[in-house]
């Protein structure tokens, strides 16, 4: 199998007790999102770097504040634990400003995953990945992408990684989006609004969609951004000619708990700490379209 | 190989198609043309007389702003159409259209194809339900844009992802 179904790993310690992490590293990626390097303490019941997959989420803990569901940024074995953070919230704000040597708790990891983790088939037919990403949507599927382009599940495939954003200074993971274009993906980042001094294509993600030369009869898309984003870009691929069971997105809802128990995160049938994150559109266009007023 | 007009117009998307008697009505008003990067293709005010189909490269739509650097509304690359503002009057172009590198084009002459749409109403139709659909499709990139998207969420930690 190339591209497994999204696919369930479950924590390795008690799933309501956060894990003390330090953080290692701390860098800016916009003004206002940063990522966390974090390593679980000595006396910490460890979480096991290796024991995520890609798309996976944690719960992460500023103590004496609160929680957050981040997604994993990094892939599993790629150094240590990465979470990339936007300041949107006093949760999230007291983990922006976590200072290296701080601490953090870690519960987790939760939901399932991209299925881009069980590694190549003997037999793998190729195929195209096609990675649409809006703002920080990106971080959900930086590991995907490093996994992707780190081995040989593609069989022959490519992998074409298409970003969008407000403006150039709200583009995240620049440098290993050039990394990822040296390492032969496709790669077009475009963004809402710039100046002339922005080399790159202005205009909504979805126009890149009609350019990149993936082969849609062969092409698994995977897409995270903003709901809407995410909507206009399923039907461009659609309309490119993916099928609904080939187009997998990322949701968000009020995780909580992580552990489908508490119910926030609700969305028709599914508790999409549990069920989800991530879906495919065949199964999930009904909900998302449904789910809407009318 | 030396290609003709008619067949590079032919080819383009806008006009892919299109019954084989309308290439040669669009290419008779049609020329090839190049661009330097950072010349302007189109100027805002000027009269809207040449729009263009491109071929190759990638062109910026700007807002000009003295004493600033342009702010750039949006790239149109190859297989795609600068200038609609030829179609209704006043006939004046609303933005500035700056090649951002090499870019080829096929050049119309759009008092040329207007006079054409209006004594050939089937090929006038056909033309306009093409280019309207380009025109949607601008439309809805537009209002996506006006979304705001990637703005930051409201309050609270949900959407941080």
């Amino acid at each position: 199998m190339v591209l497994a179904e999204p696919s369930l790993s479950t924590p390795s310690r008690h799933p309501l007790t956060p894990a003390p992490h330090v953080v290692v590293g701390r860098r800016r990626e916009t003004a206002d999102v940063v990522t966390l390097s974090l390593e679980p303490c000595e006396d910490a019941d460890q979480f096991l770097p290796g024991s995520f997959a890609p798309g996976q989420f944690n719960m992460l803990s500023a103590f004496g504040i609160g929680e957050a569901a981040i997604s994993i940024s990094n892939g599993p074995g790629e150094g240590p634990l990465q979470h990339t953070v936007r300041d949107v919230g006093p949760v999230t704000h007291a983990l922006c400003e976590t200072e290296p040597g701080g601490l953090v708790g870690v519960r987790g990891p939760f939901g399932n995953s991209w299925g881009v983790d069980t590694g190549p088939g003997a037999n793998a037919p190729s195929v195209d990945v096609v990675v649409v990403a809006g703002g920080i949507g990106l971080a959900p599927l930086r590991g995907a992408i490093e996994h992707l382009l780190g081995g040989s599940s593609l069989g022959g495939g490519r992998v074409f990684i298409l970003v969008g954003a407000r403006s150039p200074d709200q583009v995240v993971f620049v440098g290993d989006i050039e990394r990822w274009r040296h390492a032969g993906a496709y790669v077009e980042v475009s963004v809402d609004v710039a100046t002339a001094s922005w080399d790159g294509r202005v205009g909504v993600v979805t126009s890149l969609l009609e350019d990149a030369p993936f082969d849609p009869s062969k092409a698994v898309a995977l897409v995270c951004g903003p709901e809407v984003m995410m909507r206009f870009s399923v039907r461009a691929l659609l309309e490119r000619g993916l099928s609904a069971e080939r187009v997998r997105l990322s949701l968000e809802r009020n995780m909580q708990c992580g552990i489908g128990s508490c119910g926030h995160c609700q969305l028709g049938p599914w508790l999409l700490c549990r069920d989800g994150p991530i879906v495919t559109w065949a199964s999930g266009s009904a909900i998302l379209l449904g789910e809407r007023d009318r | 190989m030396i290609r003709s007009v008619e067949e590079l117009v032919a080819e383009h998307p806008l006009l892919r198609g299109l019954p084989v008697d309308a290439a040669p009505l669009v290419a008779g008003c049609a020329r090839l043309k190049r661009f330097e990067p950072g010349q302007l293709l189109l100027k805002e005010g000027e009269d809207a007389d040449t729009f263009y189909l491109v071929r190759r490269g990638t062109v910026r739509i700007e807002v000009g702003t003295p004493g600033r650097s342009p702010l750039v509304i949006e790239t149109v690359g190859a297989g795609k159409v600068v200038g609609w503002s030829w179609l209704l009057p006043p006939l004046q172009w609303q933005f500035d259209a700056r090649a951002a590198g090499p870019v080829a084009t096929i050049a119309v002459d759009t008092g040329c194809l207007r006079a054409k749409a209006e004594t050939d109403p089937a090929f006038g139709y056909e033309l306009l339900k093409r280019l309207s659909s380009m025109l949607l499709d601008r439309l809805q990139a537009t209002r996506f844009r006006l979304l705001d998207l990637y703005a930051p969420p409201g309050t609270g930690d949900h959407g941080s992802r």
